[in-house]
This record gives C-alpha cells, sequence and structure tokens, in this order.
C-alpha cells in the first residue's frame, strides 16, 4: 500500500494547508444528485505530477468524483480544495487556468473547423480586448501539432471519424494549458487501436509535459498499465489506491468488482494483467458467498 | 473558411474578427437603411429618395419636413428597431436552446406578450400605452414561466423548446377565451394589433425602445463570448471558465425584454425572430450566435417587408405581420423539412 497518499484529516481547519499537500483533493466531501447520494464522507488525494486512474464498477460514483474534483458537481457536505482553497469560492476563469476538464459530453457546434475549436481552449486567457493574442495562436498550433491533428486544422470537425474528434477535444484541453487535466472516460466509444493511440497521447502529455493527469477508465487492464496512481472505489469508497504494482491483487478485483481472476504480469510492460476466471471455475467452487455480498453491495 | 483576422496593438489588446461576418453585416446595414430611405418615401405622398435624405439632414422643405419627422421617419425606426430586437432575441434564444426552433415564436413570448395586450384591450379598454405595457409584462410573465418550468439542473434546449410549446398552446387559448369575451369593437382593435403592425406609430415608441436597446445590446454582446463557449454544452463551458448559469439567465432575460418590447411596440410580428438568425447565419457560414449579423437581419427584414406591406397590394395596405408571417411560414416549413433530414427531429 502506498502510504504516502493516504488522507488525514485534520478536522477542516480554515488554515490554507498549503506547501507539502498536494494540488488537489477532495476533503470529506458527500456527493448527490437531488436526493440520490452518490458517495458519502469521500476523501481523495491526486498525488502531483501523478497519472491517476479511477476505476469501479458502473455507479461506483467514478465519474461524480471526477466531477466534483472540477467543480461541475458542487458537494453537499466537505470541500474540494485546489491549491489550499475550496475551488467553488475561487474565480471560474482562475480555476480554468488551473484545471482542465475534457467531459463526456461535448457538442461540437455546426459548421466550426477543426482548428476554431481547439481555439476555443483559450478561452479562460481570453478577455474583452484581449481576444486572440500572439500567444493564443502558438499555444493552438502546438496543442494540434501535439495531438497529430494540426493537417486536420481546416477540416470540419462533423467530418472527422471518433478517433481524430477525440483528439481535437483533447487538443481543445491542451490548449486551456493546465498543469491539472481531468478526463472522463476518454476511450468510450473508440476502437481498441483509437483507445491505446488516446492512452499514449495521455502518457506523454504525463511524462513529457509533467501534466499531472486524472482520468475515469473502464478497462481495469488499461489502468494497470498506463496509471502511476490508481484509486479503486466501490459504493462511493476508496477501496484502495497506490501504485498499480503494489496495489492490484486478485483479492482486490474481486473485492472491488466482485470478479474471481488471476492477476498475472503483463509481457509486454510487467504491470499487473487481469485475466477473468474461466466461466466454469467462477459457478462452480464453493466461494459463492463471498460473491454474494460483494455482488450485493454493488448494486445500488 | 479562414476568414477569421486578429487585430493587434502593442499594448497586448487584440480583437478577433471575422472578415466575412463584418462583410455580412456591412451589407446587411445599407441594405436596412437603402429600404428604410425607400419606405420613408412611399405612401399617399410619394418622395424621391434624394429629397428623403435631403430632408433627413435637416436640408428639406416644410411640408417634406413635417412627412418625413413626424409621420414616416418614426414608423421607420420603431420597424428598425423592433426587427433588430426580434433578430437579437431570436438569436439569443437559438443558441441558449441550441436549436433553430427554439425561437420565441415558438416558445409562445409573442402569444403571452398578446394575452397581456388583450387583457388590457378586453377586460379594461386600456389606452395604446396601457396595451404596450400589458404586452410587455404579458411577454415578461410568460418568460418567466418558461423559464422557471423548464429549469431542472440547468435550461436545456429540447426541455425549453418541448415546454415553450406546452406554455404557448396554453396562452393561445387563453387569447382565444379573452375574444370571444370581448365586444365587437374591442375585438376588432385586438385582431389588428394581433396581426403585427407598424400603423400610427410614432416618437412615442421609439423612444423606450431605443434606450431599452441601448442598455442591453452592450450587455448582450459583452457576454457573448460566454455564449459562444456554451455552444459546446454545459460541461464545456464550465471546464472553460464560463459561468454556465449566470450567463444563460442574464441572456435569457435580455432577450425576453427584447421581444417582449417589440412585441410591445408593434404587436406579436411573427417570424423575425425565427428566421432572422438562420438566415444570417447562412449568410456568414460561421459557427457561434452570429449575434450582431442576426440583429441587422432583422431590422433589414423588418422593414423590407413593411415596404413590402405598403406596396405589394396596390391600394389596400397589409399589416407587416401577415408579410412576415407567410414569408416565415414557408420558411419554418423548410426548416422543418431540413432538420428531419437531418435527423435533428
Amino acid at each position: 500500500m502506498n502510504t504516502a497518499t493516504v488522507t488525514t484529516t485534520a478536522g477542516g481547519g480554515p488554515n490554507h494547508r498549503r506547501s507539502t499537500v498536494n494540488r488537489l483533493s477532495a476533503e470529506n466531501v458527500t456527493l448527490a444528485y437531488d436526493q440520490r447520494v452518490i458517495a458519502e464522507q469521500l476523501s481523495v488525494e491526486i498525488p502531483d505530477n501523478s497519472f491517476t486512474v479511477i476505476v469501479g464498477p458502473n455507479a461506483c460514483g467514478k465519474s461524480t468524483l471526477l466531477r466534483a474534483l472540477s467543480r461541475m458537481l458542487k458537494p453537499s457536505e466537505g470541500r474540494v480544495l485546489l491549491d489550499g482553497q475550496a475551488i467553488q469560492s475561487m474565480p471560474a476563469k482562475k480555476v480554468a487556468r488551473t484545471l482542465g476538464l475534457l467531459p463526456q459530453s461535448s457538442i461540437a457546434p455546426d459548421g466550426i473547423t477543426v482548428g476554431d475549436l481547439v481555439g476555443r481552449g483559450r478561452y479562460p486567457h481570453q478577455g474583452l480586448l484581449r481576444q486572440w493574442s500572439a500567444e493564443d495562436e502558438r499555444v493552438v498550433q502546438e496543442s494540434m501539432a501535439h495531438t497529430g491533428v494540426a493537417e486536420l486544422a481546416e477540416r470540419y470537425v462533423d467530418e472527422l471519424s471518433g478517433g481524430q474528434r477525440q483528439r481535437v477535444w483533447i487538443a481543445m484541453a491542451l490548449a486551456q494549458q493546465t498543469p491539472l487535466l481531468l478526463l472522463d472516460e476518454p476511450t468510450t466509444y473508440l476502437d481498441i487501436q483509437h483507445q491505446i493511440d488516446v492512452l499514449d497521447l495521455c502518457a506523454d502529455l504525463h511524462e513529457e509535459q509533467g501534466r499531472t493527469l486524472v482520468a475515469v477508465l473502464h478497462d481495469l487492464n488499461h489502468a494497470a498499465r498506463y496509471a502511476t496512481h490508481l484509486i479503486a472505489l466501490r459504493g462511493g469508497k476508496v477501496i484502495a489506491q497506490g501504485a498499480p504494482n503494489d496495489i492490484v491483487t486478485a483479492e482486490l478485483v474481486e473485492e472491488v468488482f466482485g470478479l474471481r481472476c488471476q492477476v498475472i504480469d503483463d509481457p509486454e510492460t510487467g504491470t499487473p494483467l487481469i485475466v477473468p476466471a474461466a466461466r466454469r471455475a467462477r459457478a462452480g467452487a464453493g466461494r459463492g458467498d463471498r460473491a454474494e455480498k460483494v455482488g450485493a453491495g454493488t448494486i445500488r | 473558411m479562414k476568414t477569421n483576422r486578429a487585430v493587434r496593438t502593442p499594448g497586448g489588446l487584440s480583437v478577433r474578427l471575422d472578415v466575412r461576418a463584418l462583410t455580412v453585416v456591412v451589407l446587411l446595414l445599407l441594405a436596412a437603411l437603402t429600404a428604410s430611405v425607400v419606405l420613408i418615401g412611399t405612401g399617399d405622398f410619394p418622395i424621391p429618395a434624394a429629397d428623403v435624405l435631403r430632408t433627413l439632414v435637416g436640408d428639406g422643405n416644410a411640408g417634406q419636413e413635417f412627412i418625413v419627422t413626424e409621420l414616416r421617419l418614426p414608423r421607420v425606426l420603431v420597424g428598425l428597431l423592433v426587427g433588430a430586437s426580434l433578430g437579437l432575441g431570436g438569436a439569443l434564444f437559438q443558441s441558449i436552446s441550441r436549436n433553430p426552433l427554439g425561437s420565441p415564436d415558438v416558445l409562445g413570448l409573442g402569444q403571452g406578450a398578446t394575452a397581456g395586450a388583450l387583457t388590457m384591450i378586453v377586460l379594461f379598454s386600456g389606452s395604446a400605452a396601457q396595451v404596450a405595457l400589458g404586452a410587455l409584462v404579458g411577454g415578461l410573465v410568460t418568460g418567466f414561466a418558461i423559464y422557471v418550468l423548464a429549469w431542472k439542473r440547468g435550461v436545456h434546449g429540447y426541455r425549453l423548446v418541448l415546454v415553450g410549446i406546452g406554455v404557448s398552446a396554453i396562452v393561445t387559448a387563453v387569447n382565444g377565451y379573452l375574444l370571444t369575451k370581448s365586444d365587437i369593437v374591442d375585438a376588432a382593435r385586438a385582431v389588428v394589433w394581433m396581426t403585427g403592425s407598424l400603423d400610427g406609430r410614432d416618437w412615442n415608441q421609439v423612444w423606450p425602445l431605443l434606450a431599452l436597446c441601448a442598455v442591453l445590446v452592450p450587455l448582450v454582446l459583452v457576454n457573448s463570448r460566454g455564449l459562444r463557449m456554451m455552444e459546446m454544452g454545459d460541461d464545456v463551458s464550465y471546464a472553460l471558465g464560463v459561468r454556465v448559469e449566470r450567463v444563460r439567465l442574464l441572456l435569457m432575460l435580455s432577450a425576453v425584454l427584447l421581444t417582449a418590447s417589440a412585441t410591445a411596440a408593434a404587436g406579436p410580428v411573427g417570424f423575425v425572430a425565427l428566421t432572422a438568425p438562420q438566415l444570417a447565419r447562412r449568410l456568414t457560414r460561421s459557427p457561434g450566435p452570429n449575434l450582431v449579423p442576426a440583429m441587422v437581419m432583422g431590422a433589414a427584414l423588418l422593414v423590407t417587408a413593411d415596404w413590402l406591406s405598403q406596396r405589394a397590394f396596390g391600394a389596400g395596405q397589409l399589416p407587416v405581420g401577415v408579410v412576415t408571417g407567410v414569408l416565415g411560414g414557408v420558411y419554418l416549413l423548410w426548416l422543418l423539412v431540413t432538420e428531419r433530414r437531418a435527423g435533428r427531429i
């Protein structure tokens, strides 16, 4: 277990606890949509300069946690801290210059070109009288080059393939130039080649540009391969967190996902690789009591 | 395609100009002003365009002076202002609802204003000013009702349109009821008002409209950059630092005020708010709310329609609302067909 990042809650003192503390964290947050409570008293730290991946079964609250971290969702209790300040009380544009988010749902306006869409990522750096600086131009070109969409700049976003479109949206988030970037299921709806493509791009952003990335991913094997820090959620609670090599075990997967499996070394990277147990083995052996208990726990 | 130009000063200030959109605005403005001059020259005493211009700069003879500045200029100014307000209001609503059908006509704001006006005409036999006030209040109340009913963690496109259609149906029924309650004189007056007309508009209608536009247009334009971001969805615009709810509330309120006051001044002139933004967009070919082009397009459309209504049918004048209604109805059908083909409805 990586104990360095386990949160100790100091009773929510009013003092800014900076310097040794990570830039982004959630402190005892209760997350709810209307009356439906997704998570209670949840505390999470995002280690600086990590590629953190949040995993967990459906409806475990992972996207909700990401929404709270990016101030889309206001916690009904507790608070999310960015650089020691409650994120909800910070000026919107200031947050947007520090923390970027690629949401699951985004709409490309009719008839917009790639260059134009990526350029919109500059919004938090602009103002009424500072609408398009040379710096804006440079950053947009750079972001498009980085994501490999530079040659598409004049094309309409509607005409692109799903994989290209996701790269364009990532380019827009990059143009925002935030040290922290949150991605909500960036690989959904993409085929395997483009999934790996997008994850490689994320790894580049993390390693080469030193950005802190937080992503929600469905595929546990992808998470184990790419993450430097893994947060496993179930039922709105952190079950384990730390480097994938330290925490991913067959027991953890069964506890979090209710799935019996083997965990072996990935022959390519040496990271944990989850191999679900064969159907017969899962149905057969008399370990039903535990699986049942976990199963009941995950249905909400 | 690549029509954006950035103009930068050494001091670090920069403005982004869409050359094509700018050209469209200038041309439409010229068209609107030309139509205005022609319209001022049109009537029982025709005045040549040259004389109209001379009179406008204060250099005409006394007779023409009276006809131009007292009778026809205010009417044309009301037309321009009403058209601009409707065009801008329509563009705002369509952008907020992310739907070309989300215009004040379809949402029932016109009907709401009509209900207010009918209440004043039928129940109180009110003066013209009271009728205008009634229309303004009716429009605002309807706008508020739509906003409250469509509210659920933010107002969303289809929800807004559907709620608007529902509200529109209810208010139309109320209007029908009010008409059946009225005596024949009030009913005739009500029907003329309901068609939308610029007849007999004078300086008393110009000043309030002008004042409102002078406040709201700059307010709206300052917030238009946020609106442009909101086209990409609430989540993306939040992430970019737009205060989505605040911008949306402010712009919706502005749009309701613009539409309701235009309706108070000229009656529910149909379809300008629906068509102007879409026509403007097709000319500029630029994504984004296209607010200024839509505004100028609305003004040009309304003045042109008013000229048509006076000239196209010989001696018998039509209220301008009939002309915009016929043209706009055709456009709406076309829009429904193309939207359906594009799979958006």
